[in-house]
């Protein structure tokens, strides 16, 4: 099982969180720092996986964390999980996001939270694993997508105008996590 | 209207999104929170509109101000009202937020239970499956049970994308619902075999998560996954399923010898590396369980280790990491074949990353010998020295503590060494386990008499030097080591050299800024002091040095009078009053030593931590008893469980009792004497205190002198460093006195037989410093042998302990909120409910030994049967008068355990078939080993063939069973094999599947009355040659109507390696194999596994048909070639497939209003059939109909059943056989004629051929 899924930038701002089993808000975030304490000062080529972390877990749960530019993606798994494998599972979400944002940065995941939720859904439910497989994830949510958008008509187009405009003047940023940069050895599982 | 609409959306326009949100976030960095508290406001206002997308908008916001913390339960309802939106876009928003703020304290979520059973049952798949997955996130007790039945029901949706959720979401279900458990279990474990990977993969993954907590429970489904995980190729499948085996094989060791060839070729051939590692993860997990050694046991070991190295070797700090976690599970069982990579693992503990550091810390723990402990653990104090960060060097501590104390300090050889070990770990500063070192030094000095002195001055030392440890008063910091010191002073104050001198520290004002508890125990200690003070001046001519002392007393402990301790001001007001009166006392001149020291007189002995816990109770004594008579609402049930309690104590009393006083009393003092002469001896009896005391052999004990070259009591702080020089030399010099003494070497003889787990023999040689003598904790008498540590009772998953194999009951159905007629296709596995309920939780100890009682007796009577068999056999007339004793008594054995009988055999068989020699397998659990491999059956016909004896069995054996008590071993062996001729040809292969749960369940009421049925199986021969031998059964696809999956068993009878298998079948017009896509309608497909000679394997294919009213065969052929040494040669075996009618028949539960309603349907076409001579009991003649053919027990009426089941395309056939003198009369009826023409011939052949 998955108890946990955060993702925090360099400075332990969270950008997503996802809670499998019930904390008050206050001590979600107590969470959020503890692991940003944790993670962050490791170095990167240390290895991806930390016991410890007093507040969620215990003996029998893992931090299973990859870095990627600015933003850790952190899973907190119990021993049911293949460390391996939830790794693997950390890539093939961030190539997901990468995929369907068309490079996906930071400001992405600012910005669109709700979408990043939304294709979360779709590769792990309730704390389980629920596709792997990147095409079939991806199709999903673009079928979604696209009925979101049918819904929406004509109604919407004013404020999709306006919502355009705005964004305009968005501060430029660079745009890239930088997925194929870092080159995390992990052998791939195959059928992925 | 269309106006407002518009206006509304221009309004929409100008309020802030969610963007907007996070842009205005961003701009006032410095006021963030005065910014959001606006927001939050502006949210209100939105929420208060009528317009849903308004409301959406604003409950999107409070999504995201949610993550940064802020808490949003206070808008719980509106966001239901956003989930209850029509348009998905709004709907998403609102699950989304639900499932990120709602748990179960959020009252609200009751007010969801309607919209989210609409959601569910929504016509968009997107509709339901954001239903699912946010319900997934916040489901409740009170929703699970009101939507389990929908969630079930979508679990066999047409999409795979529903299916899937349906399926993860079960698991979420079940741990708020258990009750649902049961009656989801036979959909759940049909969706195993799901044709979409994903819904596949999700089914495996929930199975896993139930069966890693309750592991037992899900034991019957082994022969299941084994096929998954040699038919599967989806690594994440492949990985759950080999972590499930590892969870499994714990239990049933035979499951492992089963696992071993299948993982090691796994192993061999994966390029995964997350594969590779579960699968050596899993072999561990299987070594460990087999104890006894397997003839290629140490080349798995071996391979295991030499591919962790690899792993550990690699630059990879992630391998290395697992690497070495994995390592540290063999170390448990072979620490031997761990211990010759010691020098990878040293180095390891140098690494920078401190995750490794600490795995291989783990692993040192197995690493220490009595050879190199001193070395490894001076190592670990350099460490402790350099390490940065308290939580490392906390870690650090703990494991040395944990190495030197392993196995009842197993492999220390010189205490004084750990003492001053100890003493120089209370320097550490900022430890937070002080506590742990103060337990260690109490532990040690209590135990190990022969240190007390020199832990005595040690701990003197510390308290003298208490200053310098009082730094840090936090709890469990180092000053608790003062505890123990104080204590350990007390109490063996007869060995201090200067006891005023600690006295005096034990009282100085600086005490009092100790915690409460320590400054308890100064005072307490104090007082133990005074009294050895006191002695210490007995005969002394004048008292003036005792006065002095108590003068002292009485000056110091008002300190402690004024404690705002409760527990310090109570002792010294206690002690202070007692040591005025004495004060009396001396002035009067009055002899008040043996007053005093009356007072802490006796030794205290250390108690087992469970001591308490199992102190059995008293006979006679029932704690489950009423005191009162309970009130009268109460029901029955409640009193006759502590009968049952009650009965189930007694014999174990009775035991005791057996060995009477006198004789007890005899053989104690033989013990005793015997332990007196013997040095080495570890107390390991649980010695009450009575015969310890009586023992005054331990103090006479000739200690060896040792010759020591520092004086053993250290000024100041000792350091342990010079004990490991000092041992050196001890040894050395022990080495050449040894050889001297040829004498010697005898008693060390002896006393290694005595002390078994000594360790590797080398270190025998290696005695230790002192005569230790390390007293065992105390045990209460009687104590209960068992020793299960309670799982925590809040833990969810006790709950799911539920047994999935029994049948199912009418009461267990889930409930359904309409009413509606019963539907044929929507009740699965609820037969055969006539079974008693049992009670479900199985927590209590007693229960759980109750049962384990029970299965050795099965046991013990299915061994007794086997051996009766082949006797009763040839009389037969003997065993009618015997019956109903017999029976009864099968009732007894056979209701409660955990697997039916059926079941059980069942699994048993699968796993006896695995391809092991059978010298590994122990005679008594290999029960149905006779039975043999399935595919080792010379020339087996149809599997029925040859039932007509084996029915009989069954039933003498019964009666037998009491009739000879004694048998020769030899008999019962030769008897053995005489059945395994006689009866190789009924492979019942647990395939699992539905035939399982569902013979199960058309069986389960007879098994009340009547003995268990012999096992069976569909597997038929397909062909064979002097090569290989396929077996195949075949049987219908419930998703796909148009579907048969036929299952072929390859055997390779040569000596040889078979590789390169393809198979191919000829397609008819009707029936075409299905092949990969690309693939031409000619081509073979590949067999997805190679033979190594005497292995079999399985694979599936799968084929269309079309009608499915009249049987067919198909003709195909295998290649394969046949490598052996020198040569491959290309061969071929020809087969025909053989599809009856009723391999398209699956088995379908039916309830009896559904069925009588199909029979009065006028599509229903009848027939007949009579069956002559069918001499088999009619339970029996049941169950073969449904397990050959797939029907399911509608009712049964003494002799007389209706039975159902339904075709892959939807026919319903149903059944009524009545059964008379050897005759059986089948009626039919079903809507396609031919179809049941064919049935019912086929069913006609099978009883013609017993």
């Amino acid at each position: 099982m998955i108890k946990a899924i955060l993702i925090f930038n360099n400075h332990g701002k969270p950008r997503l969180i996802r809670f499998y089993q019930y904390f008050a808000e206050d001590m979600q975030q107590q969470i959020i720092r503890e692991t940003f304490h944790l993670v962050s000062k490791r170095d990167d080529n240390v290895c991806n996986f930390l016991e410890g972390g007093s507040l969620i877990g215990g003996s029998d749960y893992k931090l299973i964390y990859r870095h990627y530019a600015t933003l850790y993606f952190v899973f907190c798994v119990d021993s049911s999980e293949s460390e391996l494998g939830i790794l693997d599972l950390i890539q093939v979400f961030v190539e997901t996001l990468d995929k369907c944002f068309e490079n996906v940065c930071e400001l992405d995941l600012i910005f669109h939270v709700d979408k990043v939720h939304y294709i979360l859904q779709e590769v792990v439910m309730g704390g389980m694993v629920l596709e792997t497989n990147m095409n079939e994830i991806v199709a999903q949510v673009e079928l979604q997508n696209r009925m979101e958008k049918s819904e929406g008509g004509l109604s919407a187009a004013p404020a999709r105008a306006v919502s355009a405009v705005k964004n305009m003047n968005l501060p430029e940023i660079p745009r890239n996590i930088n997925i194929g940069d870092i080159n995390i050895k992990v052998p791939s599982l195959s059928p992925f | 209207m269309a106006l407002k609409i518009v206006k509304g959306s221009i309004d929409r326009m100008f309020d802030k999104n969610l963007q907007d949100l996070v842009r205005g976030i961003r701009n006032h960095k410095e006021d963030e929170a005065k910014y959001i508290s606006t927001c939050i406001d502006e949210i209100k206002q939105e929420l208060k509109q009528d317009n849903i997308a308004v409301k959406a908008n604003a409950v999107c916001k409070l999504t995201y101000l949610q993550m940064l913390g802020y808490d949003v339960s206070w808008a719980a309802f509106n966001i239901v009202e956003v989930m209850s939106s029509s348009k998905f876009t709004y709907k998403r928003i609102g699950y989304l937020a639900a499932s990120q703020c709602f748990h179960e304290g959020t009252d609200v979520i009751m007010l969801t239970t309607n919209q989210i059973r609409k959601d569910l049952s929504s016509p968009n798949q997107y509709d339901t499956g954001v239903a699912l997955t946010g319900l997934s996130c916040f489901v409740t007790p009170d929703l699970a049970r009101d939507l389990a039945n929908d969630i079930m029901t979508l679990m066999s949706h047409t999409k795979p994308y529903i299916r899937k959720k349906a399926v993860l979401i079960m698991y979420k279900v079940f741990l708020k619902y258990p009750e649902s458990l049961r009656p989801a279990f036979p959909r759940l474990k049909e969706k195993l075999e799901d044709p979409d990977p994903g819904v596949q993969s999700a089914a495996v993954n929930v199975i896993c998560e139930l069966a890693r907590r309750n592991p037992k429970n899900y034991l019957s489904l082994a022969p299941l996954f084994f096929k998954l995980m040699t038919s599967s190729t989806n690594n994440w499948v492949l990985i759950k399923i080999i972590k499930l085996f590892g969870a499994l094989t714990p239990l049933e060791p035979r499951l492992g010898k089963k696992l071993i060839e299948p993982l090691t070729n796994l192993i061999h051939s994966t390029s995964a590396m997350s594969l590779l590692y579960e699968c050596v993860n899993t072999v561990i997990a299987v070594l460990i369980s087999l104890s006894s050694g397997m003839p290629n046991h140490s080349a798995s070991i071996q391979l295991c280790v030499q591919k962790l190295r690899i792993l550990i070797e690699d630059s990879d700090q992630n391998l290395k990491y697992l690497g070495l976690l994995a390592m540290s599970k063999i170390l448990k069982t072979h620490p031997k074949s761990v211990q010759s990579h010691k020098d990878l693992i040293l180095q390891c503990l140098d690494d920078k990353d401190e995750s490794i550091r600490l795995r291989a810390l783990d692993l040192l723990y197995g690493m220490v010998s009595k050879k190199n402990l001193m070395e490894i653990v001076k190592k670990l104090m350099l460490h402790v020295d350099k390490a940065e960060g308290t939580t490392y060097r906390d870690e650090l501590l703990t494991k040395i503590i944990d190495i030197c104390s392993q196995s009842n300090y197993q492999y220390i050889t010189n205490f004084e060494w750990y003492i001053s070990i100890l003493v120089e770990l209370t320097r550490l500063e900022g430890t937070r386990h002080g506590h742990i070192i103060a337990s260690q030094m109490l532990d040690v000095s209590i135990r190990v008499k022969a240190i007390r002195s020199f832990a005595v001055a040690q701990m003197a030392t510390l308290l003298d030097n208490g200053h310098l440890l009082t730094g840090n008063t936090q709890r469990n910091g180092i000053c608790e080591v003062l505890y123990a010191a104080a204590w350990i002073c007390g109490e063996f104050s007869e060995h201090l050299d200067d006891p005023m001198q600690t006295l005096e520290a034990m009282l100085r004002p600086k005490v009092a800024t100790l915690p409460g508890h320590i400054q308890a125990v100064y005072v307490q200690n104090a007082a133990k002091l005074f009294a050895t003070v006191l002695r210490g001046q007995e005969g002394a001519t004048d008292s003036q040095t005792a006065q002095e002392t108590t003068q002292l007393l009485i000056d110091r402990l008002p300190l402690f009078v004024q404690s705002a301790n409760l527990e310090v001001q109570e002792r010294a007001s206690c002690i202070l009053q007692l040591v005025k009166y004495v004060q009396k006392l001396q002035q009067k001149e009055v002899e008040v030593l043996e007053e005093v020291t009356a007072l802490f007189a006796g030794e205290l002995n250390p108690v087992a931590p469970k001591a308490q816990k199992k102190v059995p109770v008293p006979e006679g004594l029932n704690l489950d008893a009423w005191i009162n008579e309970p009130p009268p609402s109460e029901s029955d049930s409640e009193d006759e469980k502590p009968k049952a309690v009650f009965m189930e104590e007694e014999p174990r009393h009775s035991r005791h009792k057996e060995v009477d006083e006198k004789e007890l009393a005899r053989r104690r003092e033989v013990r005793k004497q015997e332990q007196a002469n013997n040095p080495f001896y570890i107390k390991a009896s649980p010695s009450s205190q009575k015969v310890y005391q009586e023992a005054p052999g331990v103090e006479h004990i000739p200690v060896v002198q040792i010759d020591l070259s520092v004086p053993l009591k250290v000024p100041g702080m000792p350091m342990s460093d010079q004990y490991v020089k000092l041992e050196e030399e001890r040894r050395q010099k022990e080495r050449a006195e040894k050889k001297k003494k040829e004498k010697k070497k005898k008693r060390e003889k002896r006393s290694r037989g005595r002390k078994a787990d000594s360790g590797p023999e080398s270190e025998e040689d290696i005695t230790p410093a002192h005569m230790v003598d390390i007293v065992t904790e105390e045990m209460p008498e009687n104590a209960l042998p068992s020793d299960d540590d309670e799982k925590d009772p809040n833990d969810p998953h006790k709950a799911l302990d539920i047994d999935l194999d029994k049948p199912l009951t009418d009461s267990e159905k889930l409930p359904v909120r309409t009413h509606r007629p019963p539907d044929v296709l929507k009740s699965p596995g609820e037969e055969g409910e006539r079974a008693p309920q049992e009670p479900k939780k199985k927590s209590s100890k007693k229960e759980k030994e109750k049962k384990k009682d029970k299965e050795r007796k099965k046991s013990k009577e299915e061994k007794k049967k086997k051996k009766h068999r082949q006797e009763k056999e040839e009389e037969p007339g003997e065993t009618l008068p015997e019956k109903p004793v017999q029976s009864a008594e099968n009732n007894e054995v056979a209701a409660p355990p955990a697997t039916t009988p059926a079941e059980a055999s069942d699994l048993d068989f699968w796993l006896s078939s695995a391809p092991v020699p059978p010298s590994n397998q122990e005679a008594p659990k290999a029960e149905p080993a006779p039975a043999a491999e399935p595919d080792s059956a010379p020339e087996a016909g149809p599997a029925s063939e040859p039932d007509g004896p084996k029915e009989a069995e069954p039933e003498d054996a019964k009666s037998s069973k009491h009739k000879k008590k004694k048998q020769k071993k030899e008999k019962e062996e030769k008897e053995k094999k005489k059945r395994k001729k006689h009866h190789h040809h009924h492979h019942h292969h647990g395939d699992g599947g539905g035939d399982e749960s569902v013979q199960n369940g058309t069986v389960g009421e007879e098994e009340e009355e009547e003995e268990p049925l012999p096992p069976m199986s569909n597997y038929c021969l397909l062909a064979e040659n002097d090569y290989i031998k396929m077996l195949c059964d075949i049987q219908g696809n419930l998703q796909d109507g148009s579907q048969v999956v036929v299952s072929v068993i390859f055997e390779n009878k040569s000596s040889s390696f078979l590789k390169s298998m393809e198979f191919n079948v000829l397609d008819s017009l009707n029936s075409k194999l299905q092949r990969p896509e690309g693939a031409g309608p000619h081509d073979g497909l590949a067999v997805p596994f190679q033979l190594p000679p005497g292995v079999s394997n399985e694979a599936r294919y799968v084929f269309s048909v079309q009608s499915i009213v009249m049987p067919q065969k198909l003709k195909g052929t295998l290649t394969f070639i046949i490598k052996s040494e020198e040569s491959s040669t290309h061969e071929k075996l020809d087969f025909k497939l053989h599809f009856t009618c009723t391999s398209y028949l699956i088995t379908t539960p039916c309830y009896s209003d559904a069925y009588a309603k199909l029979l009065e349907s006028e599509d229903m076409k009848g027939s007949a059939v009579r069956l002559e001579g069918v001499s088999m009991p009619f339970h029996h003649l049941l169950a073969r109909v449904c397990f050959h053919h797939h029907f399911s027990v509608v009712e049964r009426i003494d002799s007389c059943a209706s039975m159902y089941s339904r075709s892959i395309q939807g026919h319903h056939v149903c059944l009524l056989v009545k059964a008379a003198d050897q005759t059986v009369l089948i009626d039919a009826k079903c809507d396609e004629s031919s179809l049941l023409g064919n049935v019912l011939d086929e069913i006609k052949q099978t009883f013609s051929q017993c």
